[in-house]
């Protein structure tokens, strides 16, 4: 039998993937990642995109479409903790003037929408889905 | 005595309303599972997330220091993200989280405390928070029966950069602990800065490849695990409302219940001394002629 890691990929909300894995790849901060058994510690921040988990005795790999999130790697253990939101420096940012708008909006009492940043918001995890997509068809998924 | 008829609508009315109460007891139990089992889906995620931020808050790979581990010596300007339903009708799980709330800025105001921030997630404590005239900063309301994390990353992230940008010295968390169904609890908890024992201790230390460096793997990671401690909190909050809005509303159903067979007796109390009146009437008639 392979030599195999546990993976876990959790989001705050469920958890989507546990169990063991022969490889794994996913787009890291630097560039795309594998991992084998076996891999040094490792904690970094990754990409929105397509973590793939080649599972023993399985011919399709499990693919789980991650908005972004943090690796950690131990030995014998990967864990990803996916985001659920596209995240980026810029768009939390917004996302905290949105409610500091808002605030203040309420204090004078006007109720109006700032959709935009949620605009923004939508559109980045629309673009890095297509994106993500693409290079699925290319590889002849 | 109030007349047949007026007692007849009376009880008409009382059983329209048990209806109403019993329907909303009904969907607030389904509501409430899901809500529970939404809690527990977040489990996992907290728990990985606390265990990574105690093993690189242990993890001594430069001399950086966190702002979020930072104990301050003074607590003089607090902030509290104040978490409770969007709609009524769930007992005093408001009520009481609120007066925790209270209590506690009556104390840091005792204490000499110069500026009290709030965050409000949900109407009603932002509502409250109005009016007892506190400084709001950022609310978000309607979350709605599922809690998304990216509502919640806008209204945290201005209490956490008021924290780091030293305006204020601690953060508090107020909400509802889901208990069991019949019990729930309004806490207080210390957010900011992170106390180690909450943390916990480190599996073991490893010496960590960090990517692209140490020190922004580690402001991502603490502000996420923040992020999931206000999202474990939103949802006991969630799960608390559901199951404190089913005692409720079965209580109410209860009662309801009570009414109609009071006011079934008197009816049928009434209906029976107009009977017995008139047949005394007749009888009284035929022998007077």
């Amino acid at each position: 039998m392979a030599m195999t890691v546990h993976v876990d990929i959790v989001s705050a909300e469920e958890q989507i993937f546990s169990g063991l894995a022969e490889f794994v790849a996913l787009p890291g901060e630097a560039g795309e990642l594998g991992i084998l058994p076996g891999h040094m510690p490792l904690m970094t921040r990754i990409k929105p995109g397509a973590v793939r988990v080649k599972v023993p005795n399985q011919v399709e790999e499990e693919l789980v479409f991650v908005a972004g999130g943090m690796l950690e790697v131990q030995p014998g253990l990967v864990t990803v903790l996916a985001d659920t939101a596209i995240r980026g420096k810029d768009l939390d940012e917004a996302k905290a003037l949105e409610a500091k708008k808002k605030a203040e909006e309420a204090l004078v009492n006007q109720g109006s929408e700032i959709d935009y940043a949620k605009a923004q918001a939508e559109l980045a995890e629309a673009v890095a889905q297509l994106a993500a997509i693409q290079r699925l068809r290319k590889r002849g998924h | 005595m109030a007349s047949g008829k007026e007692i007849r609508t009376k009880i008409k009315s009382v059983q329209n309303t048990r209806k109403i109460t019993k329907a909303m007891e009904m969907v607030a139990a389904s509501k409430m599972r899901k809500a529970q089992d939404r809690m527990r889906a977040a489990r996992p995620y907290a728990e990985k997330i606390r265990r990574l931020a105690a093993n690189l808050s242990q993890a001594n790979v430069t001399d950086y220091k966190h702002p979020f581990l930072v104990q301050k010596d003074q607590v003089k300007r607090v902030g509290l993200i104040l978490v409770t339903t969007d709609k009524g009708l769930c007992g005093g799980l408001n009520t009481n989280v609120q007066r925790i709330a209270l209590n506690a800025m009556k104390e840091w105001d005792a204490a000499g405390a110069t500026e009290i921030r709030a965050c409000c997630i949900g109407n009603k404590g932002f509502g409250f928070m109005q009016r007892m005239g506190a400084k709001v900063v950022s609310h978000v309301v309607h979350l709605g029966d599922t809690p998304h994390l990216e509502k919640l990353i806008g209204p945290v992230k201005v209490m956490l950069d008021a924290f780091q940008n030293d305006e204020l010295d601690a953060v508090y968390v107020a909400y509802t602990r889901f208990i069991n169904t019949m019990k729930q609890e309004p806490v207080l908890e210390q957010l900011l800065p992170l106390s180690g024992d909450k943390l916990g201790t480190p599996d073991t230390s490893w010496d960590y490849l960090y990517e692209p460096d140490p020190q922004v793997v580690i402001d991502e990671m603490l502000v996420r695990y923040v992020e999931a401690l206000v999202y474990q909190a939103v949802a006991e909050n969630m799960a608390s409302e559901q199951s404190a809005r089913m005692v409720a509303m079965k209580a109410a159903s209860d009662n309801a219940k009570n009414v109609i067979g009071e006011l079934q007796l008197v009816y049928n109390k009434t209906r029976q001394a107009a009977i017995t009146k008139e047949l005394s009437e007749i009888v009284g008639g035929a022998a007077a002629v």
